[in-house]
């Protein structure tokens, strides 16, 4: 049958009326416009500025000059970088020797350890930075009344400040890290055993294996896990908002979010958005470059179970460590809101006395958005994924299968919103459907938008390789049985796909919930989001309600991860901050 | 029991308005055109409110004060859910603005604590006039607008406030000037002009009356940064800053008579005050409810909850004073002044995220 017909031909041999070209056209046509639309309209306000004389928009190039002169916006683009660069190297600290306990030793309990790394991950980042203010405030946070009462420390001394740039850039890498661990560990995973017996046999020590075999062999994962680290970090809004605008300094995204009050400046903030976008897609070359040479770490067909390190009586401290890791991003912070959510003061604990439903009550039956927000919550996370799943699903085919000429531009158009920082793809949604021929603003479909390109990428990369792991042949049967592609795809490919597709789908629904920056530069008051409206209420300081909200953020979150079991692919830059 | 407000509170305490003029030509222009007739809730009001079903009410009040009306009208006129959408002052606005150039009509009445936004509605024309019976009986005429396009729902004060278990009385600051003292410096937060209109007629009238440099100082003294007004009360209460520079009063009151350590200090140069509007759209979607809502909002029921409630100054005539609050006419206040935010509000914004940074 193969012989008859080879895969890679099928594609370009159609004697029926084929239905796919147009379909393939079309979604082609989509494809442009959901992701050029918003970028041509930001990079048009930021060479351009309004005349005030003759009211028609004339080009300049005054706004750069103010980006790369005017204090106010200098600070903040250095602050990002210290940022930026100091999470990423403190997430590779932690999630390297983490990832390489969890992969290559007999470290116990690696399944469920994985697992809360995928619960860090699922946490929103600002409701992690708000249950971190509970801990960590200097004077009412948790952990530092703790340390007081231990040590009856006077009153004004404390363990952590939350409120300051080591305690922004803690936060932000306590929910980075699981995108470098799970690089580290998936290669780790790969990384053939043969390879290390080869070393042992030639008489190299364990040590002397890990480091002229092993760690070379992990270095561009590692690598590559620090620069999405350090993407991440740049393009957060959520994190810097709650805790970097107390202690007094901006981040890149704060400021641009800032340069919408009144008097809004959109051609400043787009100007101001542009060096986002310019560094993200640097850094995801460069990320391409260092994971495109991985050439000769797998080479060679099957080979044998990586052999697991026996830690001994090591296995105390690196348990030890890892319990530690875990805490801070996961047990920690949950244990802060479900506190918060039950007690009278968020940030007194509380007792069989003082347990009170009252913000349970107040967020779901007194605070009147809630319900509004749930339900626009749930309609757009249901939508994006299952409009973002079909998207994907019909562009991976493309790919994977060649089937229609071009197919590399579908590819491209698919993966290019991985380097659109969400507070950017807002800031270019907002400019180009408040005015004609779009104007969708203050619609749900907006953020649809919005959540379909944010996601798009890591959908495409995951449904892809589940294509790829789908042998043509067996399409090529069908089609010579006389079933167009369509056809042949509905009754063959999609049943052997059904998992992934699911998967991809919770994937989706997941990170939409999550999601704030683009959010909020998008909501009005009819289409609010949960996210945006816990951000709200954090900046009226309601914690009790934040708490309630979070929590039932992360109830819902489970609920679907759990109902799917997994979540799939975890691929090398398929996942997105808010 | 006293009334809440004297007549010679009204003048002497807030006399500003008044002064600020409000766009100058409402209060000297005596040959307008015949003022609205004001307006009574109706049956015919009421049948045409349920119709809508609906109210969108946008407004600066602490969420819970905002949350209580909302479930107080719906239960005086059940059919019609209130939707409250909470945010600072300026944040609403910009909202609206926001909304409005991209022809969103979202919202039906909004209530600021900036009342230079007035103006700015108003030159749009934005607002339509509306004037409740009650109010043209039972409110001092600085309070409302003769035309009804605004109408004061609150008068708010921004005083000092501090944490109790961190700070003896006999300690505690007694005017801005104590704040700069440095055994302060790292102990205090402030909410913040761009978000908050409370915090925007603060900052204007400490700037005016203590001049810029006294915020220089001030910013040298590692202030915590919050946005909100109500935040600051919040932060004293949970006992993350000793001292709140500015901020909502009535939430201190609140909460103190709920029983968190926190006491009140009226600055002996002034308490910063802000009446707080609210205003009818024209372009509202549900406008009977939207009047409805506005008429019941300033009924003495309504007000009475702010008093006893939020512990807020109400205009009303009517409402009955519930003891704890230090009156109006005992506070030495600083004098509001509308336009010379509106003219200035940009300019203030500025000065302030160059000293504060944020």
């Amino acid at each position: 049958m193969t012989l008859a017909l080879p895969g890679q031909k099928a594609g370009r041999q159609s004697f029926k009326v084929d239905l796919s070209v147009p379909l393939l056209l079309t979604f082609a046509v989509l494809l442009c416009v959901l992701i050029l639309l918003p970028i041509s309209w930001l990079v048009m306000y930021s060479v351009t500025m309004v005349d005030p004389a003759t009211k028609e928009r004339v080009l300049t190039l005054a706004h750069f000059r103010t980006l790369f002169s005017d204090p106010d916006l200098v600070e903040p683009l250095i602050t990002t970088m210290i940022v930026a660069v100091c999470s990423s190297v403190a997430c590779c600290l932690v999630a390297a020797p983490m990832g390489w306990l969890v992969a290559r030793t007999d470290l116990p309990m690696t399944r469920l350890i994985r697992a809360l790394v995928t619960a860090s991950f699922v946490t929103p980042p600002f409701l992690g930075a708000i249950a971190w203010e509970i801990l960590a405030a200097p004077n009412s946070g948790l952990l530092n009344k703790f340390y007081r009462t231990v040590t009856g420390a006077e009153m004004d001394s404390y363990l952590f400040n939350i409120y300051s740039m080591p305690g922004l850039i803690f936060v932000i890498a306590c929910y980075t890290f699981p995108y470098v661990f799970v690089l580290v560990a998936n290669a780790l995973d790969r990384i053939p055993g043969d390879l290390e017996d080869a070393s042992s046999i030639l008489g190299a020590g364990t040590w002397t294996t890990a480091r002229r075999v092993t760690i070379p062999l992990v270095l561009p994962a590692l690598v590559a896990g620090a620069l999405v680290a350090f993407l991440q970090a740049m393009i957060l809004f959520g994190s810097p908002a709650i805790l970097a605008l107390p202690a007094g300094f901006h981040t890149m995204t704060t400021k641009i979010w800032s340069l919408f009050q009144y008097p809004p400046k959109p051609e400043l903030a787009a100007a101001a958005s542009l060096p986002l976008l310019f560094l993200t897609v640097m850094l995801l070359r460069g990320q391409q470059m260092i994971l495109g040479r991985k050439g000769y770490s797998i080479v060679g067909g099957k080979s044998g179970e990586p052999r697991l390190i026996r830690l001994g009586w090591f296995v105390v401290p690196a348990m030890a460590f890892v319990i530690i890791v875990l805490m801070l991003p996961v047990f920690l912070p949950y244990f802060a809101l479900l506190n918060a959510a039950f007690s009278p003061l968020a940030t007194t604990l509380v007792t069989p006395e003082t347990f009170t439903l009252k913000n349970f009550y107040f967020t779901f039956f007194e605070l009147s958005t809630t319900h509004l927000a749930l339900k626009n919550t749930f309609i757009l996370g249901a939508a994006a994924a299952t409009i973002g799943t079909v998207l994907a699903l019909v562009i991976s085919y493309a790919t994977a299968r060649k089937a229609v000429r071009g197919y590399q531009v579908l590819g491209f158009l698919a993966t290019a919103p991985l380097a659109i920082p969400g507070i950017v793809l807002g800031v270019g949604l907002f400019l180009a459907y408040t005015r004609p021929p779009f104007v969708l603003y203050g619609t749900l479909w907006v953020l649809l938008l919005a959540y379909i390109t944010i996601e798009l990428p890591a959908a495409y990369q995951q449904l892809q390789s589940a294509f790829r792991a789908v042998h043509p042949e067996l399409e090529d049967a069908s089609r010579i049985l006389g079933a167009t592609r369509l056809r042949s795809l509905i009754d063959v490919t999609a049943p052997l796909l059904r998992t992934s597709v699911l998967a991809t789908w919770c994937f989706i629904f997941v990170s939409t919930i999550r999601e704030l920056s683009a959010a909020i530069m998008l909501f009005t008051s009819e289409t609010k989001v949960v996210s945006v409206l816990i951000f709200d209420l954090k900046e009226s300081g309601d914690l009790g309600a934040i708490a309630i909200l979070g929590l039932s953020m992360l109830v819902l979150t489970f609920t679907v991860i759990i109902f799917v079991n997994r979540i799939p692919g975890f691929g090398s830059s398929g996942l997105r901050n808010t | 029991m006293k009334k809440k407000f004297a007549r010679r509170d009204v003048l002497k305490g807030t006399a500003a308005i008044a002064a600020a003029g409000l766009g100058g030509t409402v209060f000297a222009a005596p040959a307008r055109a015949q003022a609205p007739a004001a307006s009574e809730i109706t049956p015919e009001l009421i049948a045409a409110a349920k119709k809508e079903g609906k109210v969108v009410f946008y407004t600066a009040m602490d969420l819970t004060l905002a949350q209580r009306l909302g479930r107080s009208f719906e239960t005086a006129y059940p059919g019609i859910s209130a939707r409250v959408e909470r945010s600072g002052a300026e944040r609403v606005f910009t909202r609206i603005a926001q909304e409005y150039s991209s022809n969103i009509m979202a919202v039906d009445l909004a209530n600021t604590s900036d009342l230079a936004h007035v103006s700015h509605w108003k030159r749009d024309g934005w607002i339509q006039p509306y004037l409740p019976q009650e109010v043209v009986q039972h409110f001092p005429k600085q309070y409302y607008d003769p035309d009804g396009l605004f109408i004061v729902t609150r008068v708010l004060v921004s005083p000092i406030g501090y944490n109790t278990n961190m700070v003896k009385p006999e300690e505690a600051p007694k005017s801005f000037a104590d704040l700069l003292d440095p055994k302060w410096a790292g102990k205090m937060v402030k909410a913040h002009p761009a978000y908050s209109g409370t915090i925007m007629n603060s900052t204007y009238q400490t700037a005016r009356d203590l001049g810029w440099d006294y915020f220089e100082k001030l910013s040298k003294q590692r202030v915590m940064q919050v946005q909100s007004a109500t935040d600051t009360p919040k932060k004293i209460a949970l006992g993350e800053r000793a001292v709140m520079v500015d901020g909502a009063g009535y939430l201190i009151i609140q909460y103190k008579e709920k029983g968190d350590p926190v006491e009140i200090v009226y600055p002996e140069e002034g308490t910063p005050l802000a009446t707080s509007p609210s205003v009818l759209f024209k372009s509202a979607p549900n406008p009977n409810a939207g009047r409805l809502f506005q008429n019941w909002m300033h009924s003495r029921e309504a007000q009475q909850i702010l008093v006893d409630f939020a512990r807020q100054y109400s205009p009303h005539g009517q409402t009955v004073e519930k003891p704890g609050v230090r009156r109006l006419a005992d506070i030495k206040l600083m004098k509001e002044d509308a336009d010379a935010i509106e003219k200035g509000a940009e300019d203030i914004k500025k000065r302030y995220s160059a000293l504060f940074k944020v």
